[in-house]
């Protein structure tokens, strides 16, 4: 697994300076977040900053909630009917659950990959094309195709699909699948992208081409990523946080983290003994 | 084998696993479970023969029945077009001129072939031996052709349904003369006209363009055919709007509680209600309190929607509910508003889907029967209706009516009718498969 190897040097730690400046206003900042599902409380009460061009990694057991609480930053629980989210989250200083707040708008600003690869049954061209359609960012063919272009180049699948845009996505194979919903993402050039697991579908070297992706994005983007695969946390985020039974349990430098966590739990899950 | 046998000698509590697998009770229970799974094929083979003989059976009994429909027997005869006679005002116009003079030139062009036949009984029954309307086929080819008028041609005109019957074999000619409705007399005649080679098998052309009519020779399935048409129509323009808005509130936007629980459980039980119900509804609403025309295509199509409606929601719920939810998570993750996502994403997908079931469902209404016999469709009416007010019957309406008419020639038209009816229902479900194959979708 030499990819691999690589994949852990490149994503080392951004330089402290940077940190600190970024810690001073975070992209998103959830404070005392609960979800309930019905009258069962899924999350109890989860504070944390979300960086400006870094990957957070939500780790923990099956059930702990990270999914759940990647889903309240850009709203998808609305779809749940039975889901209630207490508590703040902002964005940029605008709370996100302000009723006022256009959920439209917030999805067109925070992206969402998906664990499954799930392009549109349509053609490439149309799956890039879909969200500057829905919020109005071009109108020229030429403007698309510009969009496609950029999108594609970004997502790495351009050299791959450059002469077949035409057809559709669902041609591909799963890692492009992923890297085409990845471009349709950033398409809409959003300011936070959410990834649900978006490597559990995929073989090992499909993986590493997502990971090295999402390093390259980070220059751009602020990313949030739920991942069961502690290896690829390591390997792409800056920080991590650990949750378990709803609960935040720690959450800090990835590096630390792995080497020395402060919570006997988070200890326990990333040495194996649980998860 | 012996290990299993003899317990003392296994070390484990446990059998030995090898032995016991190989043992002559392991074979036993082995030729038993063969056993069991062929008899169990075997029924499965029995019960499919069974149905496949009774289709076939039908098939044939409908076929056989109804293959006569198609052929008319016509007896050629010499006609004196006298203009004269027929058209004594000089109008020219022979729509104009009285159809019963047709009738008569007929008769007396029979009579002129048999000079010997002169008492009443026999000139009786020599104008038994055609058509009682015979009279309106040759008044509609000079209608056609007006300068047959003043000349003298030789023409086919329909033969009465007894002799028509009696030459495609349905009479039995050795019969005693107190069954069959021929006399001897008539026969012999029947054979000398054979002689002449007076007698001729045609096209039943008449049987695609005609509509009821209490002749077997003028009876037709255009006017059913149309009204049926024109009702799946009215059906069509109701249901699918009405069911699939329906199936796409209820699937993608309705709130889970009582109210839409208890709606849904009344939605899939209205699949279930007996046709004639729907039919007493339409008679007692549509035609006794909005005063909606008897026997119109435009009740019809409304008993019938209300009808197949409840189906085309079952089955567009179904076609949605297949639409995987990633697609919508999707939609929804790019920013589109729950109705983009269904308009753009879900809908086009289950459409495939909701085109199945709906012309099933359209297939089923076509076939409804009851419905409209309580909303008075199976009204006698003799000409194809021009709209959806116009009084009309449908094909399985005409089906029953000619079902309980007594001639023998209804006997075929009731089996040509039924042919036609299977035709348009194999067809319609024939696409429906080839929808279905067509835009099966891989995810």
């Amino acid at each position: 697994m030499t990819a691999n190897d690589t994949l852990t040097v490149s994503a080392s730690p951004m330089n402290a300076a940077a940190m600190t400046d970024a810690a001073v206003k975070p992209k998103m900042s959830a404070r005392d977040v609960k979800v309930f599902y019905g009258t069962k409380e899924a999350l109890h009460g989860v504070s944390v900053d979300i960086r400006r061009n870094e990957v957070l990694a939500l780790i923990g057991p099956s059930g702990c909630g990270k999914s759940t609480f990647l889903r309240t930053l850009n709203r998808m629980n609305d779809t749940i009917d039975i889901c209630r989210v207490q508590g703040q989250i902002l964005l940029d200083d605008q709370d996100i659950y302000d009723p006022r707040l256009d959920v439209v708008q917030l999805r067109a600003r925070v992206g969402m990959v998906f664990q499954k690869p799930n392009p549109f049954p349509k053609s490439i061209w149309d799956n890039i094309t879909y969200g500057p359609k829905l919020h109005g960012l071009a109108t020229r063919k030429d403007e698309f195709d510009h969009i496609v272009e950029v999108s594609l180049k970004r997502a790495g699948l351009w050299n791959e699909v450059k002469d077949r845009l035409l057809e559709p996505g669902t041609g591909l194979s799963g890692g492009q699948q992923q890297r085409l919903c990845i471009a349709r993402a950033i398409a809409v050039s959003p300011e936070v992208i959410l990834m649900d697991e978006p490597c559990s579908a995929l073989d090992p070297i499909a993986t590493a081409h997502i990971e090295e992706l999402i390093d390259e994005l980070r220059e751009n983007f602020t990313i949030v990523i739920v991942t069961h695969n502690m290896q690829q946390a390591a390997r792409v985020s800056q920080r991590t946080a650990f949750f378990h039974l709803g609960d935040l349990v720690e959450v800090g430098d990835t590096e630390e983290i792995f080497t020395n966590p402060r919570d006997e739990r988070t200890q326990g899950y990333i040495t194996g003994r649980y998860g | 084998m012996t290990d299993f046998a003899q317990p003392a000698q296994v070390a484990s509590p446990q059998p030995d696993a090898i032995s016991f697998h190989t043992s002559t009770a392991a074979e036993v229970r082995l030729k038993r479970r063969y056993a069991a799974e062929r008899r169990f094929k075997m029924y499965g083979v029995v019960a499919i023969s069974i149905a496949v003989a009774m289709l076939a059976w039908l098939l044939w009994t409908i076929l056989h029945n109804g293959a006569g429909a198609f052929v008319r027997t016509e007896l050629r005869l010499e006609l004196t077009l006298d203009q004269a006679r027929l058209d004594p005002q000089g109008t020219g116009n022979p729509a104009a001129i009285d159809k019963g003079l047709y009738q008569e030139l007929v008769q007396e062009a029979v009579y002129k072939l048999f000079p010997e036949a002169t008492s009443r009984s026999d000139r009786k029954a020599l104008r038994e031996m055609v058509s009682p309307v015979a009279g309106v086929f040759v008044a509609a080819q000079v209608i056609d052709d007006p300068s047959l008028l003043g000349r003298t041609v030789e023409l086919g005109v329909p033969t009465s349904d007894a002799i028509n019957q009696f030459a495609k074999g349905n009479i039995d000619r050795d019969a005693p003369p107190e069954t069959r409705p021929l006399t001897d007399k008539q026969i012999g005649w029947y054979d000398q006209l054979v002689g002449q080679e007076r007698i001729s098998r045609t096209f039943n052309s008449t049987f695609f363009t005609g509509a009821d009519s209490n002749y077997p020779e003028l009876a037709g399935i255009w006017g059913a055919l149309v009204g049926s048409l024109y009702t799946m129509l009215v059906t069509l323009v109701l249901a699918l709007p009405i069911g699939v808005a329906a199936a796409i509130y209820l699937e993608e936007f309705a709130p889970k509680n009582r109210f839409t629980e208890l709606i849904e459980v009344n939605i899939n039980n209205l699949a279930a209600v007996p046709s004639i119900v729907f039919g007493l509804l339409g008679l007692a609403v549509f035609l006794n309190f909005f005063g909606m025309p008897r026997s119109a295509p435009l009740v019809g199509g409304i008993v019938l929607a209300l009808l197949v409606v409840s189906t085309i929601i079952i089955a567009a719920r179904a076609a949605l509910k297949a639409v995987p939810p990633s697609i919508r998570e999707a939609a929804l993750g790019m920013g589109a508003s729950k109705l983009q996502t269904v308009m753009h994403h879900v809908l086009p997908l289950a459409m495939p889907g909701i085109m199945t079931g709906t012309i099933i469902a359209m297939a089923h209404a076509l076939g409804e029967t009851a419905p409209l016999l309580m909303i008075g469709m199976n009204a006698f009416v003799t000409e194809a209706p021009t709209g959806i007010l116009d009084s009309s019957a449908a094909l399985p309406v005409q089906v029953y009516i000619w079902a309980d008419k007594p001639e023998r020639g209804f006997a075929e038209l009731t089996s040509a009718a039924i042919m036609v009816l299977l035709v348009f229902l194999v067809l319609m479900n024939g696409t429906a498969i080839w929808l279905r194959r067509k835009f099966e979708r891989r995810w």
